[in-house]
């Protein structure tokens, strides 16, 4: 039997899409999110469409000491942890509302660093599993428009990369996917350019194909990539003149 | 911020006011509140069905598939959920949708609202014979579940309503129980429309003849070759027909090659000779292969799927479908006359489709006992001329119009060739109905 996939953050589209794609490949699922009752459509839709076992698990990103006894009584056992948990917030009323920014480097940074590494740990002692963050090229560089989530996925991306670099010899791989513009809820009624704008079902695709072949660091579109690389290569001293 | 919408035919386009894709009765509640709306699903129709200056609901966020049972072959399912979705999930079961169209890429819900028919519309009826229920947000905000015997008067106008009814959520569709993913074909040459017709009669008269016939017509043939076409007669195969090798799993048909269509093609490329050439050579390919065959689901009943953006084809300006029935009295008549009429105006498409309908019992939908014809042009002054022509010659004929397909029908002629729509439009009216759904092919049919 194929490994179980557990995505933290499983009512998040791009969290969905992932297990659909992992599901379309014969994964058992795992769906953990707040309120998890209420994802039973979903969780009956990937079993119907993938003939698959999905099970749905109640999780808090933010509830931090829950998270030690929520992944050592993960059962069945998961192969894969994607955590697609994240929370865009409004950067506007986020810098006049501390609460609201903390509570976004919260969602984006410390619940899924606090899950991950308790995972992790599990990983680590057991010799193998795959861990895959969702973080975004907002973290890529600080930006005005918005640096206080663009700046916990920096974190975030960090995270990742630490954990990567300490789990390479353990047998356990570690998968930093950045999106750039994806067509979900959450940028609903924005009016993103479509060319760089990728659907939720190529990103899922996109990850599954990204964990067989052991990337690292995908950005999906790829021209994403490129595009930040353009970005981080501006100077500091021009940078902090432009509106981006 | 609203991007122009269209059709599959890209013609006409028309940016909505107000573009939404709801995900929650709570959210398709508040659109309702916002003023009139028509629901859309993937957009292949044709023309104006699914657009609007004022308010556009797209469906496809309603997009989970509910239940199935293999008992009965019931799958539940929302709105949003294509076709070819439900083809996924349970052909590897044994299932497969009795009625589709000629696209698996028809969300539930749009094909329930333009009550599709496909190949075996004699055998089968339409797309609305295989539901269970349907549940519809209605006019009232309220979610209503209807089926044939309970809320059946809005059940049955709901089918083939063109979402002027309400709004379709959720449906329970039948599937048909097959053994394997494949259908066993048999090509048929014909070598003119009397030929071609008396297959199809031939067929229709045998109560265990095939389940599907189609007929893929060279609309250019002139003289002698007018009305050459290929009728394909089909059946699901059963599983002692497969090869040997592929009995231990029916299911499993060879991976397809996907081609796009990445650009508009330039208006020059196609004109009438470029079209003959085409038709010819299908013609005398498709004779080549001549007789019985196995041939894989997914390229026999959706063809052009292979080709992503197919459309472009016809160019910027887009193309114009025409479907029309005739009833079989004067079928022969009709469509010899249709055929001259294009023939002559040396318009066509690259190829044309004919089939045979059955009896219709449904209150509006488009089938009727009779031949169908179905064909593309695109939009130019001279094809809508001729177009307005076609009409004409339908109506004489006692023929009707498919409104999934049209999008520049004028209102008189659609009422006078189907005295129910105009039953469905005063229903509207008298409902308050219409102050609720409206589309703008709604407006321009009065309907």
């Amino acid at each position: 039997m194929k490994d179980p996939v557990l995505i933290l953050g499983g009512r998040s589209d791009i969290g969905l899409a992932i297990a659909h794609a992992f599901a379309a490949e014969g994964h058992p699922i795992m769906l953990a999110a707040r309120n998890a009752q209420g994802l039973e459509l979903q969780g009956k839709d990937l079993s119907l469409r993938h003939r698959v076992e999905v099970s749905l698990h109640e999780f808090d990103a933010l509830a931090l000491e829950t998270h030690a006894a929520f992944v050592t009584g993960l059962e069945p056992r998961p192969g894969v942890v994607v955590c697609a948990v994240g929370l865009l917030g409004d950067q506007q009323e986020d810098e006049r509302d501390m609460e609201a920014a903390t509570r976004v480097i919260r969602s984006n940074f410390e619940g899924p660093a606090s899950v991950l590494g308790h995972v992790a740990n599990l990983f680590a002692a057991e010799g193998e599993g795959v861990i895959v963050g969702i973080s975004s090229v907002a973290g890529d560089r600080g930006r005005g428009s918005n640096y206080i989530y663009g700046a916990a996925k920096a974190g975030f991306t960090a995270y990742l990369a630490g954990l990567r670099n300490r789990l390479a010899g353990e047998g356990v791989h570690v998968l930093t996917v950045k999106p750039g513009f994806v067509a979900t809820a959450m940028t609903e009624g924005l009016d993103l350019p479509a060319p760089l704008t990728a659907q939720p079902e190529e990103l899922g695709a996109a990850v599954v194909r990204a964990v067989t072949r052991r990337r690292n660091v995908i950005y999906t579109r790829p021209v994403w990539r490129l595009i930040m690389a353009i970005i981080r290569a501006i100077p500091e001293p021009l940078f902090k003149k432009l509106s981006l | 911020m609203s991007r122009p919408l269209s059709g599959w035919g890209r013609y006409p386009r028309i940016t909505p006011e107000t573009l939404s894709r709801p995900r929650s009765e709570v959210a398709v509640a508040e659109a309702m509140a916002r003023g009139p709306l028509i629901a859309r699903g993937n957009g292949r129709s044709y023309g104006d069905s699914a657009l609007s200056e004022g308010q556009v609901l797209d469906m496809t966020g309603f997009r989970h598939i509910l239940g199935f049972d293999p008992e009965t072959g019931l799958v539940e399912a929302e709105a949003g959920v294509l076709l070819g979705d439900l083809i996924a999930a349970f052909l590897p079961l044994g299932f497969f949708p009795f009625v589709t169209p000629g696209t698996k890429l028809v969300t539930l819900g749009g094909a329930i609202a333009s009550d599709v028919h496909g190949k075996n519309h004699l055998r089968d009826g339409s797309f609305g014979h295989h539901l269970a229920w349907i549940e519809i947000m209605t006019a009232e905000g309220e979610v209503l579940r209807c089926t044939k015997a309970s809320n059946s008067g809005l059940f049955q106008q709901t089918i083939g309503g063109m979402g002027l009814t309400g709004v379709i959520l959720r449906a329970g569709l039948y599937l048909r129980p097959v053994e394997t993913g494949w259908i066993a074909q048999d090509m048929r040459p014909a070598r003119d429309l009397a030929e071609a017709m008396a297959i199809f009669e031939e067929a229709a008269a045998d109560a265990d003849g095939p389940t599907y016939s189609v007929a893929w017509f060279d609309c250019l043939g002139q003289g002698e070759t007018l009305g050459r076409s290929l009728v394909m007669l089909g059946d699901h195969a059963r599983l002692e027909q497969l090869e040997p090798r592929r009995r231990a799993r029916p299911f499993v048909t060879p991976e397809k090659r996907r081609l796009n269509v990445p650009l508009d093609a330039p208006g020059l490329a196609l004109n009438r000779y470029t079209l003959r050439a085409f038709n010819g050579l299908y013609y005398r390919a498709g004779a080549r292969k001549a007789g019985p065959s196995l041939v894989d689901w997914d390229s026999y009943f959706y063809p052009l799927d292979a080709i992503a953006n197919w459309n472009r084809i016809y160019g910027r300006r887009g193309f114009a479908q025409f479907q029309c029935v005739l009833p079989l009295a004067g079928a022969r008549a009709g469509l010899e006359t249709l055929l001259a009429a294009i023939s002559e105006a040396g318009q066509g498409s690259f190829l044309a489709v004919l089939k045979r309908l059955g009896p219709d019992t449904t209150a509006h939908s488009f089938p009727m006992e009779g031949y169908t014809l179905a064909l593309d042009f695109p939009v130019t002054p001279t094809a809508l001329a001729l177009l307005d022509r076609l009409d004409r010659i339908t109506l004489d004929h006692g023929g009707r119009f498919y409104l999934a397909k049209d999008s520049r029908l004028k209102a008189q002629t659609l009422h006078a060739a189907d005295p129910r729509l105009t039953t469905l439009s005063e229903t509207r009216r008298a409902e308050g109905w219409d102050s609720r759904f409206a589309s703008a092919q709604s407006r321009r049919l009065q309907l």
